[in-house]
């Protein structure tokens, strides 16, 4: 029940934050898009890190490192760091030079223009909600399955038909979901963009405090630092994995199996020098088989992990993170900065942020290899831990609020990029800009928001058992195979209309035969590891820069207006 | 900063630019499961400090390579009409 107060306590804050915020809302449409242009380098930082940022941040990057290992962290994190800053750097800026210069508001707007085509807008439009939508599910479903298991017990009588039985009385997701979208609607709703910044960086604080305080947490359970490093597991000299040691409860510390546990074993090693390895603390891949019971007949069954990082994988990883490119929220975000100069500290501190929150998270994860059970669910590894070493609700109640902080940190954002997507690319580009007043504008924005977001809400609930973070890497794909054309948009003068709509159509059909391949969002890898998005990518930049070369380049005024000499 | 300092930061942010990818592979520790300081591995403390490079090369883009003339681009004139194509 502590945990569930913390919870609704942090809600109420957010609601707070809302009502704050709309009372510094200037009641323009210009302030509901893009904040007047007015948002300094730290809420820019805040927001911008926030929204790149769901609750893969803190609950997958455990999971994943407890499936995988330290590799984790270059895979996902250093690398979106460098990439990120950037394409901050090289895209963002540019981004906001055209867009404060020329008044857009959207990324459609910026492509229709500069391509010469209406036809792009209709083409771009479908496909970019199309790929931001399963984003805002992943946030709704991810909040819904992290809360019912840390609420399990508060409120028995009133939710007796739990996901599990173990979590009886617990928030049922349903609910969660309606509770979250609720809050982030009210203060999307009322402050716009300068209302989604200033709970983003709010949210942002909370989860990076959270992440740190679980982390510190978890460490002086274990015993200290030195201690921690000897917890993951360990590949004997016969190929079996063991943990050596468990957490005791009672006494609360750690102590040494004698023998050591055994949990697995390895399948077919790549490498013959296995032996005392701690395969969580390098990125050997490794094919382990591990045993979990199953919960209807209770029999143990049999299940293969693959430990560590392929190669291929780890190389071509890095078309993933160009996927913030062309995230439509993140254009809104760039578009509020106040000046280019309010980019520099987002350039300079988003790799340090990504840091301090993912270090902690994949330390946690593979350690968490050598006291929880394999078969845990990823996603459940980080309050798996807390409950196992800590066992404290209102410390609980903080991470939980810290993970919800993650998810709605993002969710606004993109709430208010399709709203604004809706209201600027379709209704006013069809009327023109003349036949609704300011205020109508907003109205018509509010109303767009309030559908999405009940649309969402119904198909997050139809859609309740997908894989979210599998989910995510699929909408991460798909944006970052629509890369090369910003970056063609910004830095290459002869792409064309044509080239551009083929590499958006290459882009899509790559993208579709992958997912069809990948069973519609599961894991999937081509050959030695190679990710789908490094194909989608390279097809995509074939087709506009063959197709441009072939067709007739852009006018001379498009070309002045969008490259100008700059002294 | 004249044009010559300029195009020579810009060449010289864009090598470290390659540079950090090539040295994101780091490959010469993948199997390398030691920990430095007792507790961080030695392939995460690298990555971690690849973060921090990737700082300082952030600061470096902006003290070599700062686009000024675009902003000055964006604030010279008034905002146009954005739904003319």
């Amino acid at each position: 029940m502590t945990t569930l107060i913390v919870i609704i306590g942090y809600f109420c804050l957010l609601l707070a934050l809302g009502f704050f915020s709309n009372r510094l809302f200037r009641g323009t449409s210009k302030d509901y898009f893009v904040a007047s242009h007015s948002i300094g380098p730290f809420l820019l930082l805040m927001s911008v890190f926030g929204t790149t940022m769901t609750a893969f941040a803190l609950v997958g990057s455990t999971g994943k490192s407890f499936e995988r290992g330290i590799g984790t962290y270059g895979l996902m994190a250093s690398i979106s760091g460098l990439v990120h800053a950037g394409i901050f750097f090289l895209i963002g800026i540019r981004l906001w030079a055209f867009g404060k210069k020329y008044g857009y508001i959207t990324q459609i707007q910026f492509f229709r223009a500069r391509f010469e085509s209406d036809g792009l807008g209709y083409l771009l439009f479908p496909i970019l909600v199309l790929l931001v939508v399963p984003y805002l599910l992943i946030g709704i479903i991810g909040a819904g399955k992290v809360i019912e298991p840390v609420t399990a017990g508060a409120l028995p009588m009133l939710f007796d038909y739990p996901t599990k039985p173990d979590w009886l009385g617990g928030i049922p997701p349903w609910l969660t979901g309606l509770v979250v979208s609720i809050v982030v609607l009210s203060y999307v709703f009322m402050g716009g963009s300068r209302g989604a910044a200033y709970a983003n960086t709010f949210q942002t604080i909370v989860f990076m405090i959270m992440g740190l305080v679980a982390f510190v947490f978890i460490v002086n359970a274990l015993g200290g630092l030195d201690k921690s490093g000897k917890v993951p597991a360990r590949i004997t000299e016969k190929g079996s994995i063991v943990q050596d040691f468990s957490f005791d409860k009672k006494a609360g510390k750690l102590k040494a199996n004698d023998p050591p546990k055994v949990i697995g074993k390895v399948m077919e090693p790549e490498s013959s020098d296995l032996a005392n390895r701690q395969p969580h603390l390098s990125r050997v891949p490794v094919t382990a088989e591990f045993k979990k019971k199953n919960p209807k007949t209770g029999e143990l069954v049999s299940f293969e992990r693959e430990l560590g990082i392929p190669f291929w994988t780890f190389v071509t990883y890095l078309f993933i993170p160009l996927s913030v490119g062309m995230f439509p929220h993140l254009f809104q975000h760039w578009l509020t900065a106040k000046s280019a100069k309010a980019f520099r500290l987002t350039v300079i501190a988003h790799p340090l942020c990504i840091m301090i929150v993912w270090v902690p998270c994949v330390l946690i994860g593979a350690w968490a290899s050598g006291i929880l059970p394999p078969a845990i669910p990823p996603a459940a590894v980080l309050s798996k831990m807390l409950a196992t070493l800590i066992d404290n609700q209102v410390l609980t109640g903080l991470l939980t609020a810290g993970v919800l902080a993650a998810i709605m940190s993002s969710l606004d954002s993109q709430f208010l990029c399709l709203g604004t997507i809706f209201t600027n690319d379709i209704v006013l580009h069809r009327s023109g800009p003349k036949k609704y007043s300011d205020k109508q504008t907003i109205t018509i924005a509010r109303l767009f928001i309030v559908v999405i977001v009940s649309l969402t809400y119904a198909l997050a609930m139809l859609a309740k058992d997908a894989n979210v973070f599998d989910l995510a890497i699929w909408c991460f794909s798909g944006f970052s195979a629509l890369f090369p054309v910003v970056f063609a948009a910004l830095y290459w003068k002869r792409a064309t209309k044509q080239g551009v709509i083929a590499s958006i159509l290459a882009a899509s059909a790559a993208w579709v035969y992958f997912f069809h391949l990948s069973g519609y969002g599961g894991e999937y890898f081509i050959g030695p590891g190679i990710v789908p998005a490094a194909v989608c990518f390279l097809v995509a930049s074939v087709a506009l820069v063959v197709v441009s070369l072939m067709t007739d380049p852009p006018s001379k005024e498009t070309l002045k207006k969008f490259f100008p000499k700059l002294n | 900063m004249n044009g010559s300092q300029s195009s020579s930061g810009k060449s010289l942010v864009w090598l470290l630019f390659v540079v950090m990818f090539f040295a994101h592979q780091d490959f010469w520790w993948w199997d390398d499961s030691s920990l430095v300081l007792g507790f961080l591995p030695i392939g995460l403390a690298y990555h971690a400090l690849f973060s921090i490079g990737c700082a300082l090369l952030g600061w470096l883009a902006i003290s070599k390579a700062w686009p000024t003339e675009l902003e000055v681009f964006a604030d010279e004139m008034e905002e146009t009409d954005s739904t003319k194509i």
